[in-house]
């Protein structure tokens, strides 16, 4: 374990390691010489193009994308123009910027997405140099072109391009130059050699950067910090200036007696940083130049790419990659040599402890008496999180655990999570994933981007496995993955639509929160219909499938779908929907065959389109409904004329359903509306639109017989209830001798009871008393009754020897009436003897 | 008194005037929505629910200046902002986009709202669109689906549910069907058993389920075990029927609203009209609402001496014994003594309407179209009761209990009964005998089907029947019907020849007289009874099946809460009538259990039909 140290390399206070990452799984022939590489920080993946400047179509260049480990992941020949600038975006795309100043976007795997252009000021002049950086808007390019003007986008997903102001005196390329983001300002920064300018939107400012010697020369090479926080300024006479942005403020200047420019210069910084320094790489040489004047040097062999980091410098060649970094201070601590630090003491107890050594006591003994013990588990567990070796990681773990036992109130959090992290982090590096994040990085992106990473990137079962091991809720987790992957799995062309749609069914099952018509979309998207059918099938909720099925124009099933979720809102969606997008004749056909969805459109019709209700009975030959239709419509109309037209078109449509009952009522309607218009022509009956029964009322109570007996006669009324009309109306009118000749006109069909209660409703016994005599014989009693003659009752009740109308005399019977009463009780006594 | 508790461990009703806080709070915080001083447009039918829920001081709090009721009619309010509770229908939606759209060619700028109640439907919006208002109203749902009329009645209020659903065949309400139940189920369940029959009862049970899936599961105390879900159609002979029990009886003639009865003034014995809440505070009705009518007057004269008494006690008294009489019994006294009088009142004035000669035909032929007896005398009296124009509905009430209980009117009595009919009220009741084919409420026999029937039915008779009547029989067997069928499978018809003592119920036939158990109540008591619907096929099958029984999520526990177990919630589609509740009140205290009756409106008879009528008086 004493050999950490042995890579360390001291610089001012501050200690420097290079560790090994990957040995690079690639073999590249020539090296990285003569090629434009793109390398994305957080570990992302490399992209080269080999001899971008090559012309011939013959012989296109290659454009290739690895892995961080070096993986290849796509490659493919360039067929479009030359290339200035390769980058990469936050969210792991290529950007290629061409000469013409178009950039093409490609994702990780190879496959283009969509272009943009830089402006079309730039097709002529040409792109000179591109970079592509990264602000809190995005992902930024900057190009300056042929005529030396700078051209910004801030955010290449919401595209603006900004031209900058000229830059006074210019007349070729820049030396060098960066960019800054400042202020919520995207700036450019620039060296004609002996003039520095800052150009921001409307302003071109000279600068000069504080405490530059004079004598240093002009700037040739620069470089901001991973945070925009710090420049470092490369001149020709080999001098370092660093310092802040802002350019207010120096670090320091350090004099690397070196005359040509360094080819790549980065900064190698980390939070809480003690010596943050800059990294210079020439083609023999590699510079570590911290801020103390101190400098570490590397010797380099093969042509490298620098990739700056939020914590510490990435150094890819062709047969392995590096990471150069300041110690933490924590592992300073615990590793220095003969480190006291209450760390490092209870790395040493664990480790006598691991040997039986009764040393362990003591070393804990010292920690425990500086109450340190505490403070020491928190170091060991913090430097294990910084450390990539994993034996380093695990003895760390170990003693910490070690220490913790000695502990009562200590919180195992930290503890817990860090083994967590550390296992997918380790996980991660593995080669053949290849995402090289230190712990602080891996804070800095949060689990839900290294997630989204490694999704991206297609690694399905470690995304499972990780979120099932951090028991992320399924929601964020597992199923956001699934979804991923089955929309992924949809674009697999060398499949069958039913293998695909099995294996998604398989995998995904019904995890929550993963949508069958979210995949299907994706499905549809990729010209795969049938799939996408196949895949809307497995939709619990048939209210999803609905607007996918729509969209591809699978109206009635998504109208057969509407229906079955039973959300009428959604049925009356689709049927709105079918009802513009169809003729009419194919709109109702498919209304036919959705019973709910014809009801519904229906009722819709009957509030709001009356019309529509006639075709749609008529394309049904629906004839019954279309005859209740013209009835109803009959009712609306206040013209005789057209009311009687209408009721013509129902008598027409009820013979055509069969239905003479309703074609014969109809007529008779008919009939009776053109009689009543007749009479209230002639005498003013006012008799429109009354029911029969109500115009034969009206006819007899104006003393219109005659009409009356007309209509009972035309309209066969039932005798019965002719006589019970007249009755009421004679005697209501109280022509009591128009109505003794009624009720001898022929025999009443009612009886005559009925003209016994009607005379008595109307308060009449005298005439009442007239029919009593026609009654027959079983309602003799009755009739009796209802003149409130108790003897005649009883005399009939005891003609007919009927016991229970006896009772029912004699319920009638006060206390008054005792001879009657004694009468109708002898005449019981016999009945009931018989 | 006929209804002693036979069973003392009937288990306590859950609370349900949390369904009215919940929403009165979410109407409270709807109104909040329109800040500062408006007037509030209130559908006519909403006016009554609104006033169970919250007052107009509640509402003014709230800062709604007016209330207006919404009569298709041009506004004349003076406020900038108009609020307007309605329900989702297309004709007030186009009122008030005519409102609206009146404002704008007048140049005044006004804000509007519309809160649809319970819920909104595309349909609604779509003429906002069409109309071109949309950008100008904002829309929001007041989720108001269950009204607690009772400690054991819940009301949808929705009238509208049975034309709509069964006679249009639109499912709209389904799923406030569903919502409704999943409510119930959130607050007072998980239930154990749901049992139902009908098509829109599976419907607004797989709504119900979907709606549990899609929500988040939380789990306490079961308060409600059963839920048994009817369809209004599996039984239109019940609501049918004459109501002769009292709270029936009160709805059919007095018809009570909300819960809520208007008494004119022959029953207040003053000028002045009266409106009286009935539900179970008023200890006299509470007494009386389940009794036959014929029981009512003895009860009410009982308790009349009883009253008596108590204030006799006074005579007597010293000062002190006065003083602790007046301040502690002389209140209760008075307000009974209130309550008392006004039952007497609408008791009397029952009597006076229903004990003439022509009730107690009209009773006498209703029975006898449930015995199936007599039927050529139903129909005479059916066609005098036309003839007479005694009463457009409870003529066609007849046409269709004819027509049900006899599977179909004969060809002849079908088209003259209807031709009388139409000569009586107008030519426009051919549209409502269209909706009453339509449901089948008052058809035609078919031809072929009566030989179907004589065919499976011949067996079993011929061995009752002498050879001389066999001709009778055929000629009656023609004319056998599913009700038949049902009533002897059900024995819902008990033998007229036993005397039925009304005072000493012996089973749910006393609230018809005892002359019929009404079909929906038996039929939930057979499926509680058998746990299912095992044995009761030949009964599905002829209601034409759509029954399911399922049990509910945790079946574990069930044990352990046996009290809720036997707290049952039956939830009528379509309506139900106050004599189904006083069956089921009947029937839990026989077995111990308590019904929570959930229905989309109370119903009865005239309601019912009122709802199929399509003439243009």
């Amino acid at each position: 374990m004493a050999f950490i140290t042995a890579t360390w390399n001291p610089l001012g206070e501050a200690f420097y390691r290079k560790s090994e990452l990957y040995e690079m799984c690639w073999s590249i022939r020539d090296g990285l010489r003569d090629s434009l590489v793109a390398a994305a920080p957080y570990g992302g993946p490399i992209a080269l193009l080999r001899e971008p400047h090559r012309r011939s179509p013959s012989s296109r260049p290659q454009l290739e994308i690895y892995s961080a480990s070096g993986v290849s992941i796509t490659s493919f020949p360039w067929k479009s123009g030359p290339v200035v600038q390769l980058g990469w975006t936050v969210s792991d795309e290529l950007l290629c910027v061409q000469e013409d100043g178009s950039v093409l976007i490609y994702d990780l795997f190879g496959s283009f997405k969509r272009h943009f252009s830089m402006g079309q000021e730039v097709v002529q002049n040409q792109v000179l140099e591109a970079k592509v950086f990264h602000s809190p808007y995005g992902t930024g390019v900057a190009i300056v072109t042929g005529s030396f003007r700078f051209t910004l986008a801030t955010n290449i997903d919401d595209l603006k391009l900004r031209r900058l102001p000229e830059v006074p005196g210019l007349q070729g390329k820049p030396s060098c130059w960066v960019v800054l983001t400042q202020d919520r300002q995207t700036k450019v920064l620039l060296s004609t050699g002996p003039e520095l300018y800052i150009l921001d939107n409307t302003s071109c400012t000279a600068v000069c950067p504080p405490g530059l010697s004079p004598q240093a020369g002009s700037v040739v090479h620069m470089s901001v910090s991973f945070s925009y926080k710090y420049l470092a300024l490369f001149t020709d006479t080999g001098h370092l200036w660093t310092g802040s942005s802002h350019l207010q403020e120096k670090l320091s200047e350090v004099d690397t007696k070196k005359s040509t420019p360094p080819k790549q210069m980065v900064w190698c910084r980390r939070p809480k940083s003690q010596q943050p320094s800059v990294v210079l790489m020439w083609d023999k040489l590699l510079m570590v130049a911290g801020v103390c004047n101190d400098t570490i040097q590397f010797p380099i062999e093969d042509p490298c790419v620098l990739v700056g980091e939020l914590d510490g410098v990435r150094i890819i060649s062709s047969t392995n990659q590096e990471l150069l970094q300041e110690v933490p201070l924590v592992c300073q601590d615990i590793f220095k040599i003969a480190s006291m630090a209450p760390g490092a003491l209870l790395l040493e107890a664990h480790r006598e402890y691991e040997k039986s050594s009764q040393k362990a006591d003591e070393y804990l003994r010292e920690i425990k008496e500086q109450s340190m013990l505490g403070e020491a588990v928190r170091q060991c567990v913090e430097a294990a999180g910084h450390e990539y070796d994993t034996n380093t990681q695990k003895s760390l773990l170990r003693a910490a655990s070690f220490g913790k036992c000695f502990l009562t109130d200590f919180s195992p959090d930290p503890f817990v999570s860090t083994c967590r992290e550390l296992r997918v982090l380790n996980a991660v590096r593995e080669s053949s994933v290849g995402l090289p994040l230190t712990h602080t990085q891996f804070k800095q992106m949060t689990l839900q981007v290294l997630i989204d990473r490694l999704v991206y990137r297609q690694f399905y079962p470690l995304a499972i496995e990780i979120c099932r091991y951090l028991k992320i809720p399924d929601y964020q987790g597992v199923s956001r993955v699934l979804k991923h992957w089955a929309s992924c799995k949809v674009q697999q062309k060398d499949l069958s639509d039913e293998a695909i749609a099995r294996a998604v069914c398989v995998k995904v099952g019904d995890s929550p929160g993963v949508s069958y018509s979210h995949i299907a979309a994706k499905a549809y998207e990729c010209g795969r219909t049938e799939l996408a059918i196949k895949l809307l099938d497995f939709e619990a909720r048939s209210g999803e499938q609905v607007p996918l099925l729509l969209k591809m124009k699978r109206s009635q099933l998504a109208l057969s779908k509407a229906v079955e979720s039973g959300d009428t809102d959604l049925v009356y969606t689709v049927v709105t929907y079918l009802k513009n997008e169809m003729n009419r004749g194919d709109f109702f056909m498919t209304l036919r065959n959705q019973p709910v969805a014809l009801s519904l459109y229906r009722q819709f019709c009957k509030l709001q389109e009356q019309e529509t209700l006639k075709d749609l009975y008529n394309q049904d030959d629906d004839h019954q409904e279309l005859a209740n239709y013209y009835v109803t419509a009959s009712y609306r109309e206040k013209r005789l004329e057209s009311r009687l037209s209408l009721l013509q078109s129902a008598v027409d449509e009820y013979n055509k359903a069969k239905n003479e009952f309703a074609a014969k009522a109809t007529e008779d309607e008919m009939r009776l509306l053109r009689f009543q218009r007749k009479l209230d022509d002639e005498k003013g009956a006012g008799l429109l639109g009354l029911s029969l029964q109500a115009t034969m009322e009206a006819l007899l109570a104006l003393g219109l017989h005659k009409q009356a007996e007309q209509l009972y006669r035309d309209f066969r009324v039932p005798d019965k209830r002719y006589w019970w009309l007249k009755l009421k109306s004679l005697a209501e009118k109280e022509e009591w001798e128009e109505l003794e000749k009624f009720s001898k006109s022929k025999k009443s069909p009612i009886g005559y009871l009925a003209f016994v209660e009607v005379c008595m409703k109307c308060n009449n016994k005298y005439e009442a008393k007239k029919y009593v005599s026609k009654v027959t014989p079983e309602q003799k009693v009755k009739a009796h009754l209802a003149i409130s003659d108790l003897e005649g009752a009883a005399d009939a009740a005891i003609e007919r020897k009927n016991e229970s109308e006896m009772g029912v005399v004699l319920s009638r019977c006060s206390v008054s009436d005792r001879l009657l009463i004694d009468r109708l009780n002898r005449a019981r006594a016999s009945a009931a003897k018989k | 008194m006929a209804h002693s508790a036979r069973r003392k461990d009937c288990p306590e009703l859950p609370d349900f005037s949390l369904l009215k806080r919940l929403a009165r709070d979410q109407l409270i915080y709807l109104l909040e929505q329109l800040p500062g001083k408006k007037d509030l447009f209130i559908e006519a039918d909403l006016m009554s629910p609104l006033d169970r829920i919250a007052n107009v001081s509640t509402l003014k709090q709230h800062e709604v200046h007016k209330l207006y009721k919404v009569e298709h009619k041009p506004v004349v309010s003076t406020s900038d902002q108009l609020c307007f509770l309605i329900r989702p229908r297309i004709q007030t939606v186009k009122w008030i986009c005519d409102v609206a759209n009146a404002d704008k060619a007048a140049g005044k700028f006004r804000r509007y709202k519309i809160i649809f109640t319970p819920q909104k439907f595309y349909a609604c919006e779509a003429v906002l669109e069409e109309q071109g208002i949309f950008g100008d109203v904002t829309t929001d749902e007041w989720a108001f689906n269950l009204l607690p009329l009772d400690d054991d009645i819940i009301s949808l209020e929705l009238p509208e549910f049975f034309r709509d659903n069964f006679l249009a065949g639109d499912q709209r309400w389904v799923r406030t069907a569903g919502s409704a139940l999943h409510l119930l189920h959130s607050l007072y369940g998980p239930f154990s058993k749901i049992y139902g029959i009908g098509r829109c009862s599976k419907m607004a049970y797989e709504s119900w389920r979907e709606q549990v899936e899609e929500g988040e599961q939380r789990t306490h105390q079961a308060e409600i075990g059963k839920v048994f879900l009817i369809d209004r159609d599996v039984d239109f002979v019940t609501p049918l029927c004459s109501q002769v029990v009292y709270e029936g009886l009160v709805d059919d003639i007095f018809r009570i609203k909300c819960g809520c009865v208007e008494f004119g003034p022959e029953v207040t014995s003053s000028d002045k009209s009266m409106k009286v809440m009935l539900n179970s505070q008023d200890k006299v009705f509470n007494e009386i609402r389940n009794e036959h009518f014929s029981n009512v007057f003895g009860f009410l004269s009982q308790k009349a001496r009883n009253l008596q008494t108590a204030y006799d006690k006074r005579r007597g008294m010293d000062i002190k014994q006065m003083k602790t009489f007046v301040s502690e019994e002389l209140k209760g006294l008075k307000q009974e003594h209130r309550l008392l009088s006004l039952h007497i009142g609408a008791s009397e004035s029952i009597m006076k309407k229903k004990t003439k000669q022509d009730f107690q035909e009209l009773l006498k032929t209703e029975h006898s179209l449930l015995e199936g007896f007599e039927i050529r005398e139903c129909i005479s009296f059916i066609e005098e009761h036309i003839n007479r124009q005694v009463s457009m509905i409870e003529s066609l009430r007849l046409l269709c209990l004819l027509s049900i209980t006899e599977n179909g009117l004969l060809p002849k009595d079908f088209r003259s009964l209807k031709a009388q009919y139409l000569q009586s009220y107008g030519v426009d009741h051919l549209l409502t005998f269209a909706n009453l084919r339509q449901l089948g409420l008052l058809v035609e026999q078919q031809p072929g089907e009566t030989l179907t029937v004589m065919e499976s039915k011949v067996g079993k008779l011929v061995n009752d029947k002498t050879a001389g009547k066999l001709t009778d029989a055929f000629s009656s067997l023609a004319k056998k019907s599913n009700f038949r069928a049902l009533s002897r499978k059900l024995n819902l018809v008990p033998k007229s020849d036993e005397e039925y003592d009304l005072r000493v119920p012996r089973d749910m036939a006393y609230i018809f007289s005892g002359a019929y158990v009404p079909l929906s109540c038996k039929l939930i008591e057979q499926v509680l009874d058998r746990d299912g619907w095992t044995g009761l096929e030949e009964v599905t099958r002829l209601l034409n099946g759509h029954e399911f029984a399922v049990s509910g999520s945790t079946g574990g526990d069930s044990k352990t809460k046996s009290d809720a177990q036997r707290i049952i919630l039956v939830m009528f589609l379509g309506g139900c009538t106050f004599s189904e509740i006083s069956a089921l009140r009947f029937l839990g205290r026989e077995r111990g259990y308590k019904f929570i009756v959930v229905t989309t409106a109370i119903t009865n008879s005239s309601r019912l039909l009122e709802a199929l009528l399509d003439n243009h008086a």
